[in-house]
């Protein structure tokens, strides 16, 4: 048995303790949002948030998470009450086929709660793990800035 | 496609010219030649071919529109979101027709139970065939509904108006769409020619509209075939050859059936698969039955280093597109050079899905299928089953850019289905098998040569082109990739041409210059060494790039500017508006300089030569030590006709830009003598975030009352040849190989 606290809500799972955390998070959980890319760390579409780390969680053992919380898009907000980042990429129209976005998310949210205005160098250089085939880099990198100005402007120096 | 309702006169004149199309009218009796229509969509025979869009195809208006007795409107389309913003779009179209909100409205997208025949989703068609069609069709069924409450209100038609799905009188009294319906009859063919509402009073076509799938897909949403998990869900993996043609000569499969979980090996010939009750445990059998399984490599594949001349060496069967003489000038001075494109990858994020069920020998799929028709018809023939006995239902993927891994994974999920009646099946591909087993965009080659006049015009153009199918799509079940390896295999039916004026890979090969003497030629080569088919704009990318790279060439030579000599060639009055609005935007400036180790280009095609005009101009720098390139502006302008949704437009061209400028510079599908050795991303980089352009501006040209022109494709082709051309005004090297940047510019650089 193993014990994971994801969006706030612990389960107790009887899953291999060698399962990537995406499957568990995918199948035991039916969470959506993080997706099979590649299975191999090159793409970030599996990205979520363990700690306060981004994490390829196709690669990531479910024994390895501990006791640290495991957040995911669905962890953010709703359709009907999005959260700061989430209303960002749809302000910006920030999606294509979408597939991809779950991990720009996550790994963005991971950037803005440690540097909470970065630079557009610093957002290029943070999201590099993450692919995006439908080219829709200038949108995603966009909503991050939105999302960055709505921190500041909202409690600067805090992170959400 | 010729199609009356998207074609001006320009385009009619250009249309004349492919020869394809004019063999085609001699050898068919005449009263056909209006009724049979074969575009990348598919063929279609016209039952009404005086009708705008898909209409022709699909005549009567409740296979569009369909009302219910409380006015809630439902929608369909033959045609499938692939991530493009169609729905949207869709939604708009019906709205500002019926004069309701986007959002009371219910879209059914591409379902063989439910939505008409559009073929493919494919060739940037969506608006212009299925819009069209939802356009019309809801006008129509709008003029019935207030026909219906004129007779109802006793009022003359004309003197009611429409406010939020009731029609009302000017004293106030109100029929509502709900109460209209029922004496109106829509089980019945739209008429050609109908009065339609005046552009000028729209108020939902043409204004941004936020896609109504991001909210759900930016919040861990169930949008995806990925996401689906209907009760009793088992999930299953595939295990390919390791080689095109491999034959399976021995497994054990006793180790697999003990793991945890595993409920099913499935095994017909050389075909693999295995299906556990959790995706996990799915996956590790996957790699267990992988490891136990001895195989006899296929036939050898061509050397990669020589493979442009092994391409041009096969049988080609010989196509004319133009030939046309004409008095010129004589010559003064002629350019010859050769450009080339290497196999290219689809490569979507998410690896290729499907959930299927078989039950009572009926077949229900799950896919994100570009056409549910033609799959189902494929999945009927594989599993000898009758067509109504298979229900093909479209569900989003992750993007395509063409024919990709989806209709293969279908055929998986079906055939191991049926091993598990009763049971639903999710099958998704590993990344490796997405890479190595994908239709691959074709490699190609162009052969130009051109002359120009004392006055520095151009007198004389040759262009041939050598290209593989483009156009590999699910004619026969032997089409699907995976009854290849069954112990009774399927034959994949031989290549076929898309005829011109779309083209396959002759598309785009015609200039729209204005050249007296032109001979184009396709050497279509039906035998295939690598798998291929449609990749987003087929032949355009490579003959746009080709064309444009020349006109660059031929501007320099004649001491010309790139932009001045376009216009120079150019009549088509909305070619030339986007030109000269993209060179005023980005603030072109004939003969300028710009700093050390920064160079600007230019570049136009109108796709298809009949669909979204585009013009774009690049600043970029290049870094001599290494080969990269970057992106420092890109300015581009697009005329698609009527726009609908001004910021989806802008959304595709953005994303188009940046995917074929990832093609452009970083891209080439690998193999050795044995197989595809570009398996992952690692071994097949696209652009990431550090190497994106750093600023794209897009300008969209709004033509009220003209057809939709479609927006997805327009920008593959114009990118490529921008980017050679800003390249070559950076370091005085012009290359003609893709991709651009990298080994080869650093090679060039330094030689």
């Amino acid at each position: 048995m193993i014990t994971l606290t994801v969006n706030g809500v612990r389960h107790t799972l009887d899953v291999d303790p060698s399962t990537p955390l995406l499957y568990t998070l995918r199948n035991q959980l039916q969470l959506n949002g993080p997706k099979f890319g590649c299975g191999l760390g090159q793409c970030g579409a599996c990205t979520v948030i363990v700690g306060d780390q981004p994490v390829f969680s196709c690669l990531f053992p479910v024994v390895a998470v501990g006791e640290r919380p495991v957040r995911t898009i669905e962890g953010l907000g709703t359709v009907e009450n999005p959260g700061v980042l989430q209303r960002a990429f749809i302000n910006q129209q920030a999606a294509q086929c979408g597939y991809c976005i779950s991990g720009m998310v996550m790994r963005a949210q991971a950037l803005l709660e440690q540097v909470p205005t970065p630079s557009d160098e610093q957002i290029r250089a943070h999201m590099s793990p993450n692919l995006c085939r439908c080219g829709t880099h200038m949108r995603i990198v966009a909503a991050i800035r939105e999302a960055s100005h709505a921190n500041a402007t909202a409690r600067p120096g805090a992170t959400q | 496609m010729k199609r009356d309702d998207t074609l001006d006169d320009a385009g009619r004149r250009r249309f004349l010219v492919a020869g394809t199309l004019l063999v085609s009218f001699t050898l068919v009796p005449e009263k056909y030649t209006v009724a049979q229509t074969t575009t990348e969509a598919g063929s279609f025979k016209a039952s009404v071919p005086t009708l705008p869009g898909s209409l022709k195809i699909a005549p009567m208006l409740d296979a569009w529109i369909r009302i219910d007795e409380h006015g809630h409107v439902t929608v369909c389309t033959g045609k499938a979101e692939l991530g493009t913003g169609i729905r949207t779009a869709f939604l708009q179209i019906a709205a500002e027709q019926l004069d309701i909100t986007p959002a009371s409205i219910t879209l059914i997208t591409a379902d063989t139970g439910a939505t008409p025949n559009e073929g493919y989703t494919a060739g940037s068609h969506s608006t212009a065939d299925s819009g069209t069609a939802i356009f019309n069709a809801a006008g129509q069924v709008r003029a019935l509904l207030v026909q219906a409450a004129a007779a109802r209100l006793g009022a003359d038609a004309a003197t009611l108006t429409i406010q939020a799905g009731a029609i009302v009188t000017a004293d106030g009294r109100r029929v509502t769409y709900g109460e209209a319906v029922s004496a109106a009859n829509l089980h019945q063919a739209a008429q050609p020619g109908m009065p339609l509402k005046d552009p000028k009073s729209f108020t939902i076509i043409g204004q941004s509209m936020q896609r109504v799938d991001i909210p759900g897909k930016v919040t861990g949403g169930k949008s995806y075939v990925q996401d689906m998990r209907p009760l009793g869900m088992v999930h299953a993996r595939v295990v390919r050859p390791p080689s095109y043609g491999a034959v399976l000569v021995d497994i054990d499969t006793h180790r697999v059936e003990a793991m945890p979980g595993v409920i099913k090996v499935v095994r017909d010939g050389s075909y693999l698969a295995v299906v556990a009750d959790d995706e996990w445990r799915a996956i590790l059998a996957m790699r267990e039955l992988s490891a136990a399984a001895k195989w006899h490599e296929g036939p050898q594949l061509p050397d990669p280093a020589t493979i442009h001349e092994t391409l041009m060496k096969l049988p080609a069967q010989e196509i004319p597109v133009a030939n046309q003489v004409a008095p010129a000038a004589p010559a003064v001075r002629t350019l010859h050079v050769r450009y080339t494109k290497p196999y290219l990858t689809h490569g979507s994020i998410g690896p290729s899905c499907a959930v299927a069920l078989f039950e009572n020998r009926h077949l229900t799929v799950w896919t994100h299928t570009q056409g549910v028709y033609p799959l189902r018809g494929g999945l009927a023939e594989m599993l000898s089953l009758p067509l109504d006995n298979v229900r093909c239902i479209h569900v989003e993927g992750a993007g395509c850019y063409g024919h990709n891994g989806a209709d293969d994974v279908a055929a998986d999920a079906a055939l191991i289905a049926r091993a598990m009646p009763g049971r639903p099946v999710r099958v998704q591909w590993m990344r490796e098998q997405e890479h190595t087993w994908e239709p691959f965009g074709p490699a190609m080659t162009t052969d130009v040569a051109a002359s120009f006049d004392a006055s520095g015009k151009i007198v004389d153009w040759k262009y041939q082109l050598w290209s593989n199918t483009h156009n590999n799509r699910i004619d026969n079940a032997g089409r699907l990739m995976p009854t290849w390896a069954l112990a009774k295999p399927f034959t994949p039916a031989p290549p076929k041409t898309i005829p011109m004026p779309e083209g396959g890979g002759d598309r785009n090969s015609i200039p729209l210059y204005r050249v007296p003497n032109l001979w184009v030629q396709h050497h279509f080569l039906p035998e295939m060494p690598i798998r291929v088919s449609a990749m987003r704009s087929l032949g355009a990318y490579l003959n746009v790039f080709s064309i444009e790279s020349m006109m660059d060439e031929l501007a320099l030579a004649a001491h010309a500017d790139p932009v001045e000599f376009r216009l120079r060639h150019l009549d088509d009055p909305r070619g030339r508006d986007v030109i000269e609005l993209a060179a005023s935007r980005f603030g072109w400036q004939a003969g300028a300089r710009p700093k050390a180790g920064h160079g600007v280009g230019f570049a136009f095609a109108q796709y298809k030569n009949l669909m979204a005009y585009f013009a774009t101009a690049m600043e970029v720098s290049v870094e001599r030590e290494t080969g990269h390139v970057q992106i420092e502006r890109v300015v581009a302008v697009v005329d698609c006709g009527q726009i609908v949704n001004p910021d989806g437009v802008r959304n595709q061209i953005e994303g188009g830009i940046v995917q074929s400028s990832s093609w452009t510079l970083f891209e080439q599908t690998t193999f050795d003598t044995q197989r595809i050795t570009s398996y992952d991303w690692g071994t097949y980089p696209i652009m990431r975030f550090t190497s994106m352009p750093r600023s794209i501006e897009v300008h969209l040209i709004d033509r009220p009352g003209k057809p939709f022109l479609g927006v997805g494709e327009a920008a593959q082709g114009p990118t490529a040849a921008v980017l050679a051309n800003a390249i070559a005004n950076a370091t005085g090297i012009r290359l003609r190989d893709l991709p651009l940047a990298g080994a080869r510019l650093k090679a060039a650089l330094s030689a």
